[in-house]
């Protein structure tokens, strides 16, 4: 692992799906503190881009490699590459019937404690943590007893989503389309909860489809994505230009 | 291509659904065994061998008539060979049998094959507050804390000892809740039945412990066939707990047990079973074929029986256990958690049978279906006519696990007065490729991720168990299923 690498690097990335390629030849690069946007038309392969990186088993990675620190994560397992530090906010989180917000959220703590060689802590000292967690979402402790995602409203599993980033503590968090379907009033809490995470050290990649996200959060690159390509790289500027004026200026 | 990834969590779940049987293994002891096969001699045999009084063998000559006129049902989703019923040896005892008092008198090779199976019975005595009527083939080897248990008034004894010892309470119980012509398999097991466990709760007694048996084949070739019967008198209660494991064997065995409960007024029985007996191998060679007729007859005013089934084992599983509510006021309930992985077969469930006014049943059962198994509820809430104000309200939860596994539901209700209310509620949900994923991008194992979602699954029948048989419950579902998961 050499420090100086980028956190995040994917170099000619190609992958597909049942025999489908989605993504040909992608290459991006993320250091440490810095926020990448990712926009693109639907169907563009920003979803499956976010879940190649997390591992996902649907997907076959074709050539190309993903680097985490300067080394290749191709060969881990999806919570290897967790504890790592890789982190997915999915687009449309699951429900789990008959398994609690709090086991859950325990279970996934103590998994990566117990992957640095951390003692494992027992659901007393986790309530302490969580509890002090929750706030940062403005999500009530009552929310803990209810089973992982089901029943919730579109907001409240987003922002569980962003909960489970900031208690696993992520190194790089791609966040997909975590802005979709949010009121203003979530949408504030949510980018609030995104900031306070955010600093120097960690990196996080924004897959979004609307500026006002952008209008909370400042990226430091816009990416657009295309036909799995990135086919243009900017600054926060260019996602207000893409606002105004769409993708399509960008293939003519 | 292959997918990568793909493979690497298909091959965790191989791995983890080839978790071999772990207590396959059986041990050598000398047998008095009477020769295979099946006539009117070799009841009269077994009779004879047992020293039996007369009322039992004509019982016996009864079933065996009865038997021989029927034929096996063919209504469960089961399949599976033709059993030669010839072919099978119907008692086999371990031969230097004599009275035994004392745990050490046991034969070592015995108490060895205990130790394996995690249920040495020195550290039952010590740390459970349970005692044990341990079942080896066919006849009680050691019976632990009777003292303790007679200070009350409680039996609990082997049914052969009960035979001679009350046999006037065998013969007003044995056969009045399951009758002899029943069904193919309690007629067969009213023909034939070795050994099995006879517990009666005298009058105002809560019994002190939770009274437990561990069943075991360890014969190749040989059939069990037990009898249990539990008799509650008026204002008594007792627990009962039912564990079984089997040795590995590539002959299927066959297991047809009957066990009746006969709750009087006030009484209250609660029934549990976890059940982990040799399933096949993972393409469905070997493996018990388990026909067993379970029946409670709730005879008194406000009677409760309980059952609470965690089935995990089998190749085929054929079991109803049902509460027959004569009593007004009594009250029946089923909890199940049916488990089958690889070839399995379950054809489960339960009868509600409401002849008192205001009597009440409920029904939980939950099915899980992994690998290439068939799972199947079966249920009848039967209502008749005198049972005004009845109530029944059923949940039939099905969990599939994989692409290839089956889940069928057949509830059957009949009602014959309109002053009752019946509920039925079903579900059918799988666990999913999408659902793991989660688990394992949050840094959570697939082991863990199943084990979660299993017993989350299974929660309201857990919390049903005795504590130290829920542990155990959790444990084996774990380990027999973790598997074909995507």
């Amino acid at each position: 692992m050499n420090l100086n690498s980028p956190i995040l690097e994917i170099q000619n990335l190609k992958v597909s799906i049942n025999e489908n390629e989605i993504l040909k030849s992608l290459n991006l690069k993320v250091n440490k503190g810095e926020i990448h946007a990712i926009m693109g038309p639907n169907g563009s392969g920003k979803s499956t881009f976010s879940k190649v990186i997390a591992g996902h088993p649907a997907y076959s990675v074709l050539s190309g490699d993903i680097l985490f620190k300067g080394s290749s994560i191709l060969d881990l397992d999806p919570e290897d590459r967790s504890h790592l530090g890789i982190f997915l906010a999915f687009q449309y989180p699951i429900e789990i019937p008959g398994v609690s917000n709090e086991d859950f959220l325990r279970l996934a703590y103590n998994s990566k404690q117990k992957f640095y060689n951390k003692p494992e802590v027992d659901p007393i000292e986790f309530l302490s943590i969580i509890n002090e967690k929750l706030k940062l979402v403005n999500m009530s402790p009552l929310f803990l007893s209810r089973n992982v995602n089901e029943g919730f409203s579109g907001g409240e599993k987003k922002r569980n989503e962003i909960l489970q980033m900031i208690l696993l503590d992520s190194e790089v968090s791609i966040l997909d389309e975590t802005d979709s379907g949010l009121d203003i009033d979530a949408l504030k809490i949510i980018s609030n909860g995104i900031n306070n995470f955010m600093n120097e050290n960690k990196s996080i990649i924004l897959i979004t489809h609307y500026q006002r996200l952008l209008d909370y959060i400042n990226p430091t690159y816009v990416h657009v994505m295309q036909d799995g390509k990135i086919i243009k790289t900017g600054s926060a500027e260019l996602a207000k230009e893409l606002e105004n004026k769409g993708y399509e200026w960008l293939t003519v | 291509m292959v997918k990568k990834s793909n493979k690497v969590l298909n091959k965790n779940i191989t791995k983890l659904v080839n978790k071999t049987y772990q207590y396959g293994f059986s041990t050598s002891i000398e047998k008095d065994i009477i020769e295979k096969g099946l006539n009117e001699q070799t009841v009269k045999l077994i009779s004879q061998k047992k020293k039996e009084p007369e009322f039992l063998l004509n019982f016996r000559l009864k079933a065996y008539k009865k038997w021989k006129q029927m034929s096996e049902p063919e209504w469960a989703y089961l399949k599976f060979p033709q059993i030669d019923y010839q072919e099978i040896i119907y008692y086999s005892a371990p031969k230097s049998q004599k009275k035994l008092k004392d745990l050490n008198e046991v034969d070592p090779e015995l108490l060895k094959t205990f130790e394996k199976l995690g249920i040495s019975l020195n550290e039952q005595k010590r740390l459970a507050n349970v005692a044990v009527d341990v079942v080896f083939d066919s006849v009680s080897i050691g019976t632990t804390f009777q003292e303790e248990l007679k200070k009350s008034g409680v039996i609990f004894a082997s049914i052969s000892e009960a035979i001679y010892d009350y046999p006037e309470l065998i013969e007003k119980y044995l056969g009045s809740v399951v009758p002899i012509g029943d069904n193919y398999f309690a007629a067969l097991n009213s023909a034939v039945f070795t050994d099995g466990s006879f517990c009666y709760i005298p009058q105002n007694t809560i019994c002190p412990l939770d009274l437990s048996t561990y069943f075991r084949i360890n014969d190749q070739q040989s059939g069990q066939f037990e009898r249990t019967l539990i008799v509650a008198e008026k204002n008594s209660k007792v627990n009962y707990l039912e564990g079984c494991t089997a040795p590995q064997y590539d002959t299927n065995q066959l297991h047809a047990a009957v066990v009746e409960l006969v709750a009087l007024e006030n009484a209250n029985i609660k029934y549990s079973t976890v059940q982990n007996w040799y399933s096949g191998d993972e393409f469905g060679n070997g493996g018990v074929y388990n026909f067993v007729t379970k029946r409670g007859l709730c005879a008194g005013a406000n009677s409760n029986i309980s059952w609470t089934q965690v089935e995990t084992g089998s190749s085929i599983t054929w079991k109803y256990p049902s509460c027959v509510l004569v009593g007004n006021r009594s009250q029946g309930e089923f909890y199940s958690v049916a488990l089958t992985n690889n070839y399995q077969q379950a054809d489960t469930g339960t009868k509600m049978t409401h002849i008192g006014k205001h009597t009440r049943s409920r029904i939980i059962s939950k099915g899980i279906s992994a690998g290439k198994s068939k799972n199947s509820y079966r249920g009848l809430v039967s209502i008749m006519n005198k049972a005004l104000g009845a109530r029944n309200y059923s949940q039939c939860d099905s969990l599939l696990i994989g692409n290839l596994s089956n889940a069928n539901t057949f509830p059957f209700i009949s009602v014959q007065n309109s002053t009752s209310k019946i509920e039925h509620e079903a579900s059918t949900s799988k666990i999913g490729e999408e659902q793991i994923f989660y688990f394992l991008q949050r840094g959570i194992c697939l082991e863990k991720a199943v084990e979660l979602m299993i017993s989350g699954f299974c929660r309201e029948i857990f919390t049903e168990l005795p504590l130290e048989f829920a542990a155990e419950a959790d444990k084996l579902l774990t380990l027999k299923l973790e598997g074909s998961v995507g």
